[in-house]
């Protein structure tokens, strides 16, 4: 009964606020000007703190009226800032609102109201403006559509300590590519705001400072800048430091603490400063600490770990900061059972952040471990570390597993780790189950640490490979991102090392020739230096598999293919590039072919192979240095085959070359090179071949004879 | 009157001396020596400004006498050396500071560097022992394993080793009783919780050929201390700021009140209590006429009348004086060094001047009483009848009562200005309504208007500490009575004994006489009082000099003077009232920064960020 009495009721309500709500909007069409300014100002007062006021005016289309009104040069100034607070009144409402606010041209109509003279109108406008900018649901292009506007917005920071606040407030809201920090750097953002961060007003100076964080990010031509920007005979780095300062505000020593750490980033303060080591890097391990808020020890965790993370000296002096390793294993322990019983609020607010939590400390962890292995001991012995990271590669948030796995590629780089905890805790279990399904970025981490489980020392190797990863490992080869093709190819290298033949074969036959060619042709010379890495483990086998030199064979072409292509265009200088990578590999396979049973083409192309390496400079010595080889060409020179021969002189036709245009020491070079061959009795092989009867050989060993007398 | 005569040759012989001493402690010494003492001094001063090293000194070097054999001290005791075998643990040696660290500090900060390392290194907190850290109640931190020792032989680890070369600091936080270590400027987290008082800075040696120095301040510290002291001083400010009131807030605003009121009262601000009492619907205790007595009596002290104070005091509590014969004997000196000024009436009649102008005295010598009776303008400030103090003045006469004519115009103009309001009974508490938000524009104004502005402040529930706000205003008299005593110099540049009038000056003479017969009397009847003569003394020295005012005890001719004496007698006739002799603002004010002594003593660390000057701004 009661609640058939309660509905119409409601109803009657609902329309009781509807129709007044109407009144206030039909307010503002009275032909009387002083009526419908006080319409306006009943209306602010009635919308203050009112959601659902705000909708219904929304709905009954008082923004369109307001902002025609507000655009109206017959307006009154001061109707036209009461408008400009009303609609302001409204953006503070729900996303909805906003939505509803920029469907209606809000935006440019405020834009062009800032073009009036009259500061309180200005003020309000800007008001309203940054309350629809700083809503993730307005897109900030708008702000840059009209090229005027942002010159603008900077000639008006100098108007008051109100349009101050707004203005850097938009622009810290709104630059969020590259190319809106050029935008706002060109139109001398650094000069017109740097003042504000000695303003009298906090808000002012909070929100100059953000400003800086978000130009400085990952941009050096802003941070460069920056760094020699004077602010009342201060230069802005001390400014900063003295932001961060212990008694100040914890939110402005965090955001002063990112911009020096975005303008150490992007190479503009050196990492060894002071103000880097001394107050930078312990405002942001501070930041971590317990007493912080949740959302401020995340932040800090994020930009320490973005800090330290190519510098091995700052991860050391994080690591024996404030038990910083300790202290980051308190960000696991959110929610609380405490909080659970006492306080549903509380729980709330640790349910929400608990991932952004333990994702921060994840990555906080991984760059702190990425270099030294002390740390990384430390890390692990942490109180239940790796269990922790076993659970967070299998979260539901992909950022948590991310980190995670982060984290684990970190801490796979040790040696020790990799044969202790790493195998105690069966990581690879859910790292496996990762890799079956997950979004490229983890893909690439998680592919990365299973190369190093699959290094031959690690006892996780022979669950891994029982567990069918080959297939697997495979399929990323043909991933079109080149991080997962190395990382699958290299994983592949990792395996064969070593391996017994079934694991070689299984894994020739699941990548099948086809796919091992078109690796060898990869643009990415990562990719071909793996892929050559792993032929060489998977060659390096006696007695060689029979499936094996068949691959061998078609390598070979494909390798010579290679190198002729590569030899043809540029100069030399490609060979010696493809031999100071991976020119051990290559020695190795073509000694192996040189000794093996194989076909007269195979040991051909092989000697041709040798011949263009020859042709490089430094991948000379490679061979100058390697007795096995220079006594094989010695062999081969005298073969009963020609074609052998032929291939085999040519080999030492480059080896003595005498380059016309080189350098001094490379005269030297080719001298020591023609007296070493001399001595080993190539000069007497070559003088017996210019007797040859075949043409082509006796030709070749006279040209490589001239060489000697040049 | 012979007696005088010996009296000056000491008088002139005194400061004579003092000036030579002065002279030879400029010219003695080391300056490279003195300047690293003087710096020294000023960062601990800076650092621990609220350690009182009379009680408990800081420590500032090694103690040469709390060490092993095996160590060796040079440059002042700071650098330490090894001269042991070092072979095994039990050669180990250490040494201590001269002085265990004061509660007092807060938080305190030393460091030591590392300047050559022999096999392994022992650096610690606390008292001598074997090897620092390893003695019961001993702590400490090892640079050959990094560990943490305390009371105890196994090591906890804890932080990075450290060699040649590193700089190791200590803080301990004699707040929370923690304590951490640095290196090389970077906190390594806290070591120790729970640490007990009066720890030494302690450093162990085990090495032959180990050498580390000490900084306890003589250099800047390569760890930002300071900067580690404001978190913690915005910390405890904060605690303070944000202590919790509850439900006893109505409580507290009628104690704030009563605080105000009773202030006003006791110091005879009798319009602006008046109002304020209004204001805030308090009731004072007193009644207006003592108020006004009271008021009236200090103005003539403050005035230099002390003849006619003590006429009035006699006339309006009779019994006092004779009841408090220190306070009689104290009073009648004053009126001598008066006389000698000039400005007392038994001598002012003598003077040239007419005598309804010796008679008046400033209609308006301020609300504030040390301040009024020290400007020179109010002299000549025009007539008033002496009955007619301050508050009371018919409010057809405000326009005479311009008491500064160069500063505040306002005030002569008409009476509903701020600083008139004083003036006028009737008119104050309108004006004083009507006026709401003058406080901050009239920053510049006079004193009393001040005064008015602060039991607004009150009044409208801004959130002002009415403590700070009267302190402020004190400070501001100070300052402008500086101002005028410069230009009471200048003006005074022939300002002669007794007003230069003969009758005067014999006048005087018959007053010292009697003067020094009260002395012997009070003598015969309650024993020598050393005071007593000293006072005596320098009241009479002053006539050893042809120009007093600029003679070493010239001094006590400063209406400044005037202050204590007059507080003394304010004091002394509430008492006789049976009212407090201070009031409760003072009081509550000496009972916080007694408090905070009292914490010192009793090792509460935090007394250190807790100063009562802190909030006295």
């Amino acid at each position: 009964m009661a609640c058939l009495l309660e509905a119409p009721l409601r109803i009657s309500v609902l329309s009781e606020v509807t129709a007044t709500s109407r009144h206030y909007v039909d307010r503002l069409f009275d032909p009387d000007p002083q009526k419908v300014l006080q319409g306006v100002i009943d209306m602010k007062n009635a919308v203050i703190g009112n959601n659902k006021q705000k909708a219904n005016l929304i709905v009954l289309g008082a923004v369109p009226r307001l902002l025609y009104l507000l655009q109206q040069g017959s307006s009154s100034s001061e109707l036209r800032a009461e408008c400009a607070v009303v609609l302001g009144s409204l953006a503070m409402g729900t996303e909805n609102n906003i939505k509803s606010l920029v469907d209606c041209h809000i935006i440019p109509a405020l834009l062009q109201g800032l073009l009036c003279p009259d500061l309180i109108f200005i003020e309000a406008c800007l008001r309203c403006l940054r309350t629809v900018f700083i809503s993730p649901v307005t897109p900030v292009q708008l702000l840059y559509t009209d090229p005027t506007v942002i010159p603008h917005l900077m000639s008006l920071l100098s108007r008051s300590q109100r349009t101050q606040e707004y203005i850097t407030q938009i622009f810290s809201h709104c630059c969020k590519t590259p190319e809106h920090q050029t935008v706002l750097f060109n139109h001398g953002a650094i000069q017109n705001i740097a003042p504000l961060l000695i303003s009298p007003s906090y808000k002012v100076r909070m929100q100059a400072l953000k400003c800086f964080s978000v130009l400085a990010y990952e941009n050096t031509q802003v941070s460069m800048t920056l760094v020699n920007v004077l602010v009342d005979e201060e230069l802005l780095s001390q400014v900063f430091v003295r932001m961060m300062q212990r008694d100040q505000p914890i939110d402005m020593q965090l955001t002063a603490a990112k911009c020096l750490t975005y303008m150490c980033r992007a190479g503009a303060i050196r990492t060894d400063d002071s103000c880097i080591v001394l107050k930078t890097l312990p405002c942001l391990v501070r930041m971590c600490s317990k007493e912080r808020l949740l959302e401020e020890r995340v932040e800090g965790a994020e930009t320490l770990a973005y800090l330290m993370e190519p510098d091995v000296e700052l991860q050391r002096i994080a690591s024996v900061t404030d038990h910083l390793v300790a202290m980051l294993a308190d960000y696991f322990k959110y929610p609380s059972s405490v909080s659970a019983i006492t306080d549903i609020k509380r729980l709330d607010h640790d349910l929400k952040h608990a991932h952004e939590l333990r994702q921060a400390a994840f990555k906080l962890y991984a760059s702190l471990g990425s270099n030294d292995e002390d740390i990384r001991k430390k890390i692990t012995e942490t109180e239940n570390m790796m269990d922790r990271i076993v659970s967070g590669l299998s979260e539901s948030s992909v950022k948590v597993r991310l980190a995670a796995v982060r984290c684990l590629h970190s801490l796979s780089r040790s040696v020790q780790q990799l044969r202790t905890s790493f195998h105690d805790h069966a990581v690879w279990k859910p790292l496996m189950k990762l890799l079956q399904n997950a979004p490229d970025e983890v893909l690439v981490m998680a592919s990365s640490t299973l190369c190093n489980l699959l290094l031959e020392f690690s006892p996780s190797k022979e669950p891994i490979l029982e567990s069918g990863v080959i297939e697997l490992l495979c399929s990323l080869t043909q991933s079109d991102s080149p991080a997962l093709r190395v990382n699958g190819i290299w994983a592949l290298m990792n395996m064969a090392f070593q391996a017994d033949q079934k694991v070689k074969g299984e894994i020739v036959r699941a990548l099948g020739t086809e796919q091992l060619f078109r690796l060898l042709s990869d643009p990415d010379s990562n990719v071909l230096m793996k892929t050559l890495g792993l032929l060489r483990n998977l060659l390096s086998t006696r007695p060689p598999v029979p499936v094996l030199l068949k691959l061998l064979h078609s390598l070979l072409v494909e390798l010579i293919d290679q190198m002729e292509h590569s030899a043809a265009v540029p100069s030399s200088w490609h060979i010696d590039q493809v031999m100071s990578s991976h020119g051990k590999q290559i020695m190795q396979a073509v000694t192996l072919i040189l000794e093996g049973e194989h076909s007269i083409e195979v040991k051909e192309q092989t000697l041709c192979i040798l011949a263009n390496i020859a042709d490089g400079n430094t991948a000379k010595e490679l061979i100058m240095t390697n007795d096995d080889i220079l006594q094989k060409i010695k062999y081969y020179m005298a073969h009963s085959n020609v074609k052998l021969q032929l291939a085999a002189t040519f080999c030492i036709s480059n080896l003595i070359w005498n380059e016309e245009d080189g350098e001094a020491n490379a005269m030297t070079g080719s001298q020591e090179r023609q007296d070493k061959l001399r001595e080993l009795g190539f000069v007497d092989i070559l003088h017996k071949l210019t007797q040859a009867s075949d043409p082509n050989l006796c030709d070749r060993a006279k040209t490589a004879m001239q060489q000697y007398l040049a | 009157f012979e007696s005088l005569d010996k009296l000056a040759v000491t008088g002139t012989h005194n400061p004579l001396t003092l000036h030579l001493k002065n002279l030879d402690y400029l010219l003695l010494g080391d300056p490279a020596f003195n300047y690293q003492e003087a710096e020294l001094n000023e960062r601990l001063k800076r650092l621990y400004p609220a350690v009182n090293e009379d009680e408990t000194p800081l420590p500032r070097s090694w103690s040469p006498k709390d060490k092993y054999s095996y160590i060796g001290l040079s440059q002042n005791n700071l650098r330490v050396h090894y001269k042991g075998h070092g072979k095994n643990h039990k050669d180990a040696a250490s040494v201590r500071a001269t002085h265990p660290i004061p509660a007092a500090c807060g938080i305190y900060y030393f460091e030591v560097k590392i300047v050559s390392k022999g096999l392994d290194f022992l650096s610690s907190l606390l008292p001598l022992s074997p090897i620092p850290g390893w003695d019961k109640h001993s702590y400490g931190y090892h640079g050959d394993d990094g560990h943490s020792f305390c009371s105890s032989g196994t090591g906890q680890p804890y932080g990075p080793t450290f060699t040649t070369g590193d700089v190791i600091g200590c803080c301990v936080n004699l707040i929370n009783n923690t304590c951490f270590y640095t290196k090389n400027g970077i906190s390594l987290g806290v070591a120790f919780t729970d640490l007990p008082p009066n720890l030494y800075p302690t450093v162990g040696l085990q090495t032959p050929g180990e050498i580390v120095d000490a900084n306890f301040g003589q250099q800047p510290f390569v760890f930002d201390i300071e900067d580690y002291m404001s978190e913690w001083r915005a910390k405890i400010h904060g605690m303070i700021a944000r202590f919790p009131i509850g439900e006893r807030l109505g409580e507290w605003q009628a104690v704030l009140q009563n605080m105000v009121s009773t202030y006003l009262v006791h110091h005879g601000y009798c319009a602006t209590a008046t109002a304020f009492a209004r204001a805030t619907e308090t009731l004072i205790q007193e009644d207006q006429t003592s108020i006004k007595n009271r008021q009236r009596i200090q103005k003539l002290v403050l005035a230099g009348r002390v003849g006619e104070a003590i006429e009035a005091t006699q006339q309006l509590y009779p019994g006092l004086l004779e009841h408090n014969p220190n306070l009689l004997f104290m009073l009648k000196c004053r009126q001598f060094v008066e006389m000698v000024n000039g400005t007392d009436s038994e001598v002012r009649c003598f003077s040239i001047r007419s005598p309804k102008s010796q008679d008046s005295y400033p209609g308006s010598p301020s609300l504030s009483p040390r301040h009024g009776a020290t400007n020179p303008n109010l002299h000549s400030a025009g007539a008033d009848s002496p009955t007619c103090s301050n508050g009371v003045t018919p409010p057809n006469k405000n326009k005479s009562h311009n008491k500064y004519p160069g500063v505040s115009s306002a005030s002569s103009s008409s009476s509903s200005s701020p600083s008139s309001v004083n003036y006028s009974e009737s008119n104050s508490t309108d004006s004083t309504k009507s006026q709401p938000h003058s406080g901050t524009s009239n920053q510049e104004e006079t004193s009393d208007s001040e005064m008015e502005i602060e039991a607004e402040h009150y009044t409208n529930g801004v959130a002002e500490n009415p403590s700070a706000r009267i302190m402020n205003g004190t400070y501001k008299h100070q300052e402008i009575l500086q101002a005028q005593d410069i230009s009471l110099e200048d003006s005074c540049a022939s300002r002669q004994l007794c007003g230069g009038n003969q009758a005067a000056t014999e006048r005087m003479i018959q007053f010292g006489r009697e003067l020094q017969g009260l002395n012997e009397q009070l003598c015969r009847e309650y024993g020598k009082n050393v005071t007593h003569k000293k006072m005596l003394q320098d009241a009479f020295s002053l006539l050893a000099y042809s120009d007093p005012w600029n003679c070493p005890v010239g001094q006590q001719l400063d209406p400044m003077q005037r202050e204590n004496i007059c507080s003394a007698l304010n004091s002394a006739i509430l008492e006789s009232q049976n009212l407090p002799k201070q009031p409760p603002l003072m009081l509550a004010l000496g009972q916080a920064t007694e408090c905070v002594q009292l914490m010192a003593r009793v090792r509460s660390g935090s007394c250190s960020f807790a100063r009562v000057d802190n909030f006295l701004h």
